[in-house]
């Protein structure tokens, strides 16, 4: 049975917090005990898929795949004038034949992954498909939130920002519901999608009322190459009303911490001052980052079927 | 859909009715305080030694050992514990298990005489897991092994160098080694092998 990860909402309270126990014995591991390479996914294949730009994402599966010892490759197919549901099956199909144990897939088509994996053998893991979703992300917030407040229960976290636009958002509200958060988007009307009145978090557009009452505040990045029209006025007039400042960041509780995805827009979305300042965990999450993506390539594929995720519908 | 039943630990025991005790909690007590005192002869009085255990019940086991030679010496033995998941070479058999504390004390294991420590030798396998995991840690001057209990049947050129009791076994029996710790009570008991092997 093939199992992928294809959707944060995918995961069940317990595949979530086995996944981020593992990333914290994992990040020991590596970290303080400074094991740099582990034996365990030896002779296994991992398949880098990057039809988008990334620099982080790729190079911390890379990574990630590195230190558990499996094989990886890159391979990043841009620019291709074939129309894109031919081309990601041809380029299924090689990656079948290389006998591929996991495909890393980021894509800037919504549902490439899903469609991944009805064509591969192996386990699908979704780096991030156009505006729909990016789970490692989410759970890398979520193993920050948790090494920094000590749990998730009842977290109270805003999310900030061009939610219209946003994987991370969609995944972060998805996890974050499931191990027991409370979720606020904090966004202007015009960047908030069409039905998240169904998405389990509450939704403002006053980031000022919101701050105080937060434990976790996480800032988006504006997606300008996404943006086919005019969502709000101009760069300032949104950084006046929506960005992450000095002031603002001093409503904030105490033990607060200020979240990034990445890549920053500084001076937009949040000022250098508060991305570089003591709450920011944005260095933290890209640490992180390996931990997680290494426990969700060892669930996956160290054993004799994957211990998380779940086959596609239709699949037995 | 859920992982939880994918996500193993060891079983905490066997069905109580079905197996007999090998040791008591008084048995138990009397065969580490006689582990303690061979350790402190061996090696010269404990200088340099860390003991790491190998979890799940290791731990707790070199955590007591390094009690008694406290208690009978003053001398204190740095602790922790190893995990060897990651190093199994039957991960490929089953379905990913949970990984365990991996805890090296402050100053390391260089040149250091590692004792490594676990509840029962078996196959040996789970030793030869744990010199792979300790090779990556550090370089120790000499590495030995204690266990509570030898159960025979060894698939590795693998001893131990302290042993609290042999227990001759067949491969239908399962040695049950329970820990206050753990299982809220001391006791070593043997029943059929209707779990995992250790």
């Amino acid at each position: 049975m093939n199992r992928h990860l294809l959707s944060a909402g995918d995961l069940s309270r317990d595949d979530a917090l086995l996944i981020l126990d593992t990333a914290e014995e994992l990040a020991t591991l590596t970290e303080r005990a400074t094991v740099k390479k582990l034996p365990t996914l030896r002779g296994r294949t991992v398949v880098n898929l990057f039809f988008e730009d990334s620099t982080r994402t790729r190079t911390s599966f890379e990574l990630a795949a590195k230190r558990l010892s499996a094989d990886v490759i890159n391979f990043s197919a841009k620019g291709s004038s074939v129309s894109k549901g031919e081309t990601l099956k041809d380029t299924a199909l090689t990656l079948e034949a290389m006998g591929a144990d996991a495909v890393v897939i980021r894509h800037s088509w919504s549902g490439a992954p899903v469609n991944l994996a009805r064509w591969v053998q192996g386990s699908v893991i979704n780096a991030g498909d156009g505006t729909h979703e990016h789970p490692t992300q989410a759970l890398l917030d979520a193993f920050t939130m948790r090494q920094r407040h000590g749990r998730l229960e009842g977290l109270r976290v805003a999310i900030v920002g061009d939610v219209l636009h946003s994987r991370v958002a969609r995944s972060n509200v998805l996890l974050l519901h499931t191990l027991g958060a409370d979720v606020t988007l904090v966004a202007p009307p015009t960047l908030l999608p069409v039905g998240v009145e169904a998405w389990p978090a509450d939704v403002s557009y006053d980031i000022d009322a919101v701050l105080p009452k937060s434990d976790v505040v996480m800032m988006l990045r504006v997606q300008r190459e996404r943006m086919s029209a005019a969502f709000f006025p101009s760069s300032r007039e949104y950084s006046r009303r929506y960005g992450l400042d000095v002031r603002r960041v001093a409503s904030l509780p105490d033990d607060a911490i200020v979240m990034h995805p990445g890549p920053m827009n500084r001076g937009m979305e949040i000022a250098p001052e508060v991305a570089d300042g003591v709450r920011s965990t944005i260095v933290a999450q890209v640490a992180n980052g390996v931990s997680v993506r290494m426990a969700v390539l060892y669930l996956l594929l160290g054993g004799a079927e994957p211990a998380i995720g779940r086959p596609l519908e239709g699949e037995a | 859909m859920t992982a939880a039943h994918n996500a193993p630990r060891r079983p905490v025991s066997g069905d109580p009715a079905a197996a007999r005790s090998v040791l008591t909690s008084a048995d138990l007590s009397r065969v580490i305080d006689r582990m303690a005192h061979e350790l402190l002869e061996k090696t010269g009085g404990g200088a340099e030694v860390v003991l790491l255990g190998i979890p799940t019940r290791g731990p707790a086991l070199a955590a007591r050992l390094a009690g008694r030679i406290e208690a009978f010496e003053g001398v204190r033995v740095p602790t922790g514990s190893l995990d060897i998941t990651l190093y199994r070479d039957d991960l490929r058999l089953k379905s990913p298990r949970a990984l365990e504390e991996t805890e090296v004390p402050v100053d390391g294991i260089d040149d250091k005489l590692v004792v490594l420590v676990d509840d029962v030798l078996f196959s040996g396998r789970t030793i030869r897991a744990a010199l792979d995991a300790l090779a990556d840690l550090g370089r120790p001057r000499a590495v030995q092994l204690a266990v509570l209990v030898d159960r025979g049947h060894r698939e590795l050129p693998i001893r131990a160098d302290y042993v609290g009791k042999n227990i001759p076994t067949s491969l239908r029996e399962a040695v049950h080694v329970q820990l206050v710790e753990h299982d809220g009570v001391d006791a070593v008991l043997l029943g059929p092998a209707d779990m995992d092997r250790a």
